[in-house]
């Protein structure tokens, strides 16, 4: 749109710098406060600009912990989130790649109605089942384990659903010029089916990854052991630590630490994640 | 090299639509057939049959005197070059013609040989074979298809409309390049095309289908020359051919359309069609403008469209309703609402029964 009117040029930005403002003020705190002394954070005002203390916090943030944390920092359970979100997303795209593979390009009884059934689960996230899960869980054993963590969050309507609708993108010749080469179905799946949908396995691993590392409840529920926390929950639990002051500048720092990793995927996938999202050309 | 055999081959969809009624043929090893018709008239699904993608619900289908139904599209010696060339889109060229060569489990060194070879005789330069699809021209996009084609080494070529996608300039060039490449690899093709040139210039003999049915089979001049019936009659060849009610004698020397001066009929007559009400056909180029000559009938012109080379002259004959195509050669001085005194050869008429629509004599 070209149009030359000032006032609402003026109206648009201001809309824009206050979008932005209520985003980024919240991290500017955060930032500031993990930035300074843990006595500074107990006096008012709060401080708005940022201290000298960030790498000494850093450093008691990831090895040493807070005090009554057993001197262990939160290092382990970044990686612990890491593991859970890498595992749920992997997990994720392969099984919706397969059952998207199926669906489409297979013809067997009751197709429609194994696809009805897993679109409906799109009603049952883990919140909803969450009690008859925990149950299926814990008599598999697999509480306090990295796979009790994913794989009840592996199966995925959404991504088999997105799946489907890349496949069925694609034209049926590109199977039959396949079929003619020789390939078969596996084939057919691993040489052209996933090259042609990298792009949106990419922008699905971004969404997937970020959700993966954001779980909270179902971590807190089947996790008992200290050395299984992730980053989310550990937040949480410094905050409620016993009988203490909260520590704000290291859960601060914390909540730093737990953001990097979403960013990162965000930042070193967006143009991938943008094509996956918006390109239609096959 | 193979010989390609047909025998009562018929489709029937699961939904009960029969889209093939019984086709025969027999495909000389070498031989170009084209396969030509209206859109969904069924050419598509038999050439698909032939390839393997569509199952073959009653009939025999061989390849090289080996009966292939039951066999996968990769047993049955075949390629087959698709209407949207059906290229993978993130391998290179190079890849793309290898593809099928890596699954057969040929060597490294054999396939290169093979891309190379082919890529020579198609004219893709080794820095083509390093592109990707999408950064190719449709042309150099049609070469690949068929350099896909041609490495696999087949018995036998199927083409899908292979040139439709490309602009009409190009389109007069591949086909060339088709017809040259075929004759030179000598292997036996099947084209499926709705155009009606491309099947006259391309195929050695023509398969015309209409619903399913084999209207014709044979060399395009004689499907010119003797159309079997109405159909093939308006379908092979542009300007289509002019048609109009009319009846034979008694005696069966002549022909009238309505109204009109009796027109003699060619060969000694069709007595044994005497007094029958029949449809008669003339090709626009079989029409001569002539100077007033007793067998002369007079025609209307409504539009006249010149082409350069040639004239096309619309009207219709007198007072009477059928529309009417002329072709003259040159360039013609000619206006509409002129009366046209036009001779037709009785040699160039062709007479059709109105009830079966096939040839009558």
């Amino acid at each position: 749109m070209v149009e030359n009117r000032p006032l609402l040029a003026i109206f648009s930005h201001i809309m824009l710098i206050l979008g932005v403002v209520v985003i980024a003020f919240p991290i500017w705190i955060m930032f500031v406060a993990a930035s300074h002394p843990e006595i500074r954070m107990t006096q008012v005002p709060l401080p708005m600009l940022p201290g000298g203390h960030f790498f000494e916090n850093l450093d008691i943030s990831l090895n040493r912990g807070m005090s009554g944390m057993d001197g262990n920092g939160v290092g382990y359970m970044m990686l612990n989130s890491l593991i859970m979100a890498m595992m749920i997303a992997v997990g994720k795209i392969a099984i919706s790649l397969l059952s998207a593979f199926a669906i489409v390009y297979f013809r067997f009884p009751f197709r429609m109605f194994f696809f009805w059934m897993i679109f409906i689960t799109l009603m049952l996230p883990v919140e909803v089942r969450i009690l008859p899960t925990y149950e299926v869980v814990a008599n598999l054993g697999m509480l306090d384990s990295y796979w009790g963590l994913s794989i009840p969050l592996i199966a995925s309507a959404t991504a088999t659903f997105m799946f489907r609708q890349v496949f069925l993108t694609i034209p049926d010749e590109m199977l039959e010029a396949a079929r003619i080469d020789g390939a078969g179905p596996m084939r057919f799946f691993w040489d052209i089916l996933i090259p042609m949908s990298r792009t949106n396995i990419a922008a699905l691993f971004v969404i997937l990854f970020i959700y993966g590392w954001n779980q909270y409840l179902w971590p807190l529920l089947i996790t008992s052991e200290p050395g299984m926390y992730t980053v989310v929950m550990g937040i949480k639990q410094m905050l409620e630590a016993a009988e203490q002051v909260p520590q704000w500048n290291v859960i601060m720092m914390t909540a730093l630490l737990a953001m990097l990793p979403p960013i990162c995927v965000v930042i070193f996938m967006q143009s991938l994640f943008v094509k996956g999202l918006t390109e239609t050309e096959k | 090299m193979a010989r390609v055999v047909l025998e009562g081959i018929r489709k029937t969809y699961p939904n009960g639509f029969k889209a093939i009624h019984g086709v025969d043929v027999e495909i000389e090893d070498g031989e170009f057939l084209v396969l030509v018709g209206p859109s969904g008239c069924g050419k598509s699904t038999l050439l698909r049959m032939i390839a393997g993608l569509e199952s073959i619900t009653e009939g025999q289908l061989s390849i090289g005197d080996r009966p292939v139904n039951n066999l996968e599209p990769s047993e049955r010696d075949i390629a087959m070059v698709f209407q949207n060339y059906a290229l993978y889109p993130h391998m290179s060229v190079y890849k793309n013609m290898a593809y099928g060569l890596k699954i057969m489990g040929l060597s490294k060194a054999e396939i290169g040989e093979r891309v190379k070879k082919a890529a020579t005789i198609l004219e893709l330069t080794d820095e083509q074979l390093t592109r990707k699809p999408r950064q190719l021209s449709g042309g150099q996009r049609q070469r690949v298809a068929m350099g896909r084609a041609i490495v696999r080494e087949p018995s036998v070529f199927l083409f899908d409309e292979p040139l439709s996608n490309l602009d009409a300039k190009l389109r007069v060039q591949m086909r060339l390049e088709i017809k040259t490449l075929q004759a030179s690899l000598g292997i036996t093709s099947i084209y499926v095309t709705h155009d009606q040139v491309e099947a006259m210039t391309l195929g050695h003999r023509l398969m015309v289908l209409n619903a399913g049915n084999v209207e014709q089979l044979g060399t395009p001049i004689e499907l010119y020359q003797r159309p079997a019936s109405l159909f093939v009659a308006g379908f092979i060849g542009s300007p289509a051919m002019n048609f109009a009610e009319a009846r034979i004698d008694s005696m069966g020397k002549t022909i009238t359309i309505s109204g009109q001066e009796a027109l003699p009929l060619g060969d000694g007559g069709m007595a044994e069609h005497g007094g029958k009400d029949v449809i008669l056909g003339v090709r626009p180029e079989h029409l001569e403008l002539v100077a007033e000559a007793p067998d002369a009938v007079p025609m209307t012109v409504t539009m006249v469209e010149q082409l350069g080379a040639d004239t096309l002259v619309h009207g219709h004959f007198g007072e009477s309703r059928s529309d009417l195509t002329v072709r003259l050669e040159g360039i013609r001085n000619i206006k509409g609402g002129e009366v046209l005194p036009i001779r037709v050869s009785p040699d160039h008429l062709h007479v059709f029964d109105p009830k079966t629509e096939r040839r009558l004599s």
